[in-house]
């Protein structure tokens, strides 16, 4: 229902930041993330970040997945 | 066609469109002995060689964009429409319909870049038309052009020709052109490096038809290769299967049509071709392809499979699975959900 | 399906649990968001699950449980002089009884599609003389960014800005389709932006009253299918809970301000969904703080008087919902109800149940 892709955070000005991804910029509103900072990633939603994304994260879900499939094999 | 008035789907190059076309557009022209409305019409002339007839509106916003204008678009799409009949382009016209208000300025500049690309083709523009209407009747500028070219004898491309086993190619990255136009849109606060592939192909065309391998070639613009390729599916009535993983899409294309919600296989393009190839011949083609500037990044992206009359696209996704690849349904817009 | 991949682990994975579930069982796991239906059939991943795993596609496309009555209400704003609508693109094509915004923008009138509602502000800035009316459709993860944009428009003091307030809340409608006495879900996989904004909290009810799992999940399709093998563990090892699996996106306690801006802005109110009728406290309307930017009264917009026709006679689209039925089962399904003409929700988006088999199912095999 809600599409939202994960952007990084090139240039924060006020409430606006420009965000973009591989060849990509957009302009969104930080005013939902107040707290991200230049070179955080955030989800990206009808123009607004609603998540700000911890690296650690990401990796998380990779070790999640690893586990996993040993506890499949 | 169930609605009573046109509307901006019936002109999306999709199921709508061709609904329009079929139900109500042809049957009025078929009672007075018309022959099917096709891209570009095949006639039969004088001598023995063919005469390629087609005939494109262009009504493009913005008018400039990265990688080209409308001026450059009509020139090429025209010239495509014959390229892909297997004709060489000889003769264009242009009609214009210009706005009120509309800079001088602004229209030598198209009609500039239009005359550019005729020129570099070998075409040349013989008639015109001109007419300006009231502020607010129309959208600054719209270009009608048609074409005229020659069928060599012994060139003969189309879709009954399309047999079970043949190669499906695509010429190059797709969406190109659809996702610089989207970001130009007034109000969507997206920027792309990407720009629009408008080309034209005659040259590139002339070159596959010369291997004697190719069964018959479209240009995916409008609603994309998805629909191009159900096109060709049911004019042909085979099975045709693609890869979804093969085909060619700019990472800044990728990237857009997942923030969007749109899929690369149904945006606009301007300059690839989608051919369908005999499978002894697909070296040779491919082969002619990269080393074209326009067909570089070339790709075989799946074979006819089979033939079934009525004529189906199916996708190999990501997963390893099939699913049927449908035509554009409606308008290819920017989704939230 | 290529071997040695991630995705073939993974159903390897869940092949390897399904084989554990008792002879005869068969498990439905509702996907509740519409871009995890999406996902599904584009992908055609269901084509994997074994036959004992059926995926029953949720009412979460938010435009596709947008009522009759509501598009009814967004219809008579649109015919209205001086009106520009600013829409998202999905809502064009949804159907009512008179029509859809497509075909009233072809009898003239304004409609402008946007990717954000703010774009809709600056509309409003754009063209000062006429009234803007942003049509706010979305589940929790849109209405704090429609709630941030009308908070915009009131500092900003603009007078010809206005929102008509279609949003809805995801957990009571789950809740609504678990108390029917016939329904046949077994899990759910949970929708990961709303759950962005919500974190886990409002969906614990599911394990705690109904004892159903619920798995909070990314949207590429192997979180698809490692939230299918976590349910499927939950439900072999009788442990039903509320899980994350889409780490990056939602944290456990979402996104605290976003909630704040939601409740500042809106109070939650019944709702009317399509094929489903009205769910208490499943809406979402402006606070009165902020009537001067709610369409519905800056319009004097009023219920029609008579009978509501919650849905077609035949459409079984609750029922789907419910996992009773699938759409072959349904008397309507490609007769009196196809993606051109859609009697009820899971018809109406390529993302519904019924749109997903018009679509993608009509080739089985590899």
């Amino acid at each position: 229902m809600c599409l939202a892709v994960p952007l990084k955070v090139r240039k924060k000005e006020g409430d606006m930041a420009e965000v973009g991804l591989k060849g990509l910029r957009q302009q969104v509103s930080v005013a939902l993330t107040p707290e991200v900072k230049e070179g955080d990633w955030v989800l990206v939603h009808a123009g607004f970040a609603i998540q700000r994304l911890e690296e650690n994260d990401a990796l998380e879900t990779l070790s999640l997945l690893e586990e996993l499939n040993e506890a499949g094999n | 066609m169930d609605q009573e008035r046109i509307l901006l789907a019936h002109g999306s190059g999709g199921r709508q469109t061709q609904e329009l076309i079929e139900k109500i557009i042809y049957p009025i022209f078929e009672a007075n002995g018309g022959q099917p409305l096709l891209d570009a019409a095949l006639l039969p002339a004088p001598g023995g060689a063919g005469l390629a007839l087609t005939t494109d509106s262009f009504v493009v916003s913005p008018l400039f964009f990265p990688g080209g204008d409308i001026g450059k678009l009509a020139a090429c799409g025209t010239i495509n429409d014959l390229a892909v009949v297997g004709a060489r382009p000889l003769y264009l016209t242009v009609g214009l319909i210009i706005e009120e208000g509309f800079a001088v300025a602004d229209l030598k500049r198209i009609l500039t870049s239009l005359a550019e690309v005729a020129k570099s083709a070998g075409v040349s523009v013989v008639a015109g038309d001109t007419k300006v209407v009231e502020r607010g009747n129309a959208d600054k500028l719209y270009i009608n052009t048609t074409g005229i070219g020659v069928v060599a004898p012994g060139v003969a491309l189309g879709p009954e020709r399309i047999a079970e086993g043949d190669l499906i190619i695509v010429s190059g990255t797709v969406g190109d052109h659809g996702m610089t136009i989207l970001c130009q849109r007034e109000g969507l606060p997206l920027e792309a490096e990407v720009a629009s592939d408008c080309a034209a192909l005659h040259d590139l065309a002339r070159a596959l038809i010369a291997t004697g391998g190719i069964s018959c070639m479209r240009d995916p613009t409008r609603g994309g290769l998805a629909t191009a390729l159900n096109e060709l599916a049911a004019q042909s009535g085979t099975v045709m299967e693609i890869s979804e993983e093969k085909v060619p899409v700019q990472p800044p294309v990728a990237a857009g049509c997942g923030m969007l919600g749109l899929d690369p296989l149904y945006l606009a393009n301007e300059g690839k071709l989608l051919i369908t190839v005999r499978p002894d011949c697909g070296e040779a083609v491919m082969s002619v392809l990269v080393k074209h500037p326009l067909g570089k990044r070339a790709r075989v992206i799946g074979r006819v499979t089979g033939r079934d009359g009525r004529g189906k696209v199916l996708l190999e996704t990501g997963l390893g699975v099939r699913r049927i690849l449908p035509g554009l349904e409606g308008e290819h817009l920017p989704r939230i959900c | 399906m290529r071997p040695g991949t991630d995705a073939a682990q993974l159903v390897a994975r869940v092949e390897k649990l399904a084989r554990r579930l008792p002879a005869g069982k068969t498990v439905h796991i509702m996907e509740v968001c519409g871009t995890h239906t999406h996902a599904i059939g584009k992908s055609g991943l269901r084509q994997l699950l074994p036959g004992n795993i059926r995926l029953i596609s949720g009412p979460g496309c938010p435009v596709c449980v947008t009522h009759d009555r509501e598009i009814a209400a967004y219809l008579d704003l649109a015919e209205r002089d001086n009106v520009v609508i600013a829409t998202f693109g999905d809502l064009l094509r949804v159907p009512g009884v008179r029509g859809s915004l497509a075909e009233a923008r072809s009898r003239g009138a304004a409609v402008k599609v946007v990717y954000s509602p703010l774009e809709a502000l600056q509309l409003a800035e754009q063209y000062w003389d006429r009234e803007i009316v942003f049509l706010a459709v979305g589940f929790e993860t849109t209405a704090p960014t429609v709630g941030m944009t009308v908070k915009k428009a009131k500092e900003k003091g603009l007078g010809n800005f206005s929102v008509l307030s279609m949003h809805k809340l995801v957990p009571p409608v789950l809740e609504a389709l678990l108390l029917d006495d016939q329904v046949r879900l077994d899990g759910f996989i949970l929708p990961g932006h709303v759950c962005t904004i919500t974190g886990v909290v409002p969906f614990q009810f599911l394990p705690r009253r109904f004892e159903k799992g619920g798995v909070i999940t990314g949207f590429e399709p192997c979180d698809i299918l490692q939230a299918v093998a976590m349910l499927l563990a939950q439900i072999i090892e009788g442990r039903p809970a509320v899980e994350i699996q889409y780490r990056p996106g939602v944290r456990p306690e979402g996104n605290p301000l976003a909630r704040q801006v939601m409740q500042e802005v809106f109070v939650p109110q019944e709702a009317r969904w399509r094929g489903l009728g009205q769910i208490a406290a499943s809406g979402l309307a402006l606070r009165e703080q902020f009537r001067a930017y709610d369409a519905a009264f800056r319009f004097s917009l009023r219920e029609p008087a008579g009978p509501v026709l919650e849905k077609k006679p035949g459409c079984s689209c609750g029922d789907i919902l419910k996992g009773i039925r699938i759409p072959p089962q349904c008397p309507l399904f490609k007769t009196a109800c196809t993606p051109a003409n859609p009697a009820g929700p899971c018809m109406v988006s390529s993302e519904g149940t019924c749109a997903a088999y018009y679509r993608y199912e009509q080739y089985r095999g590899g």
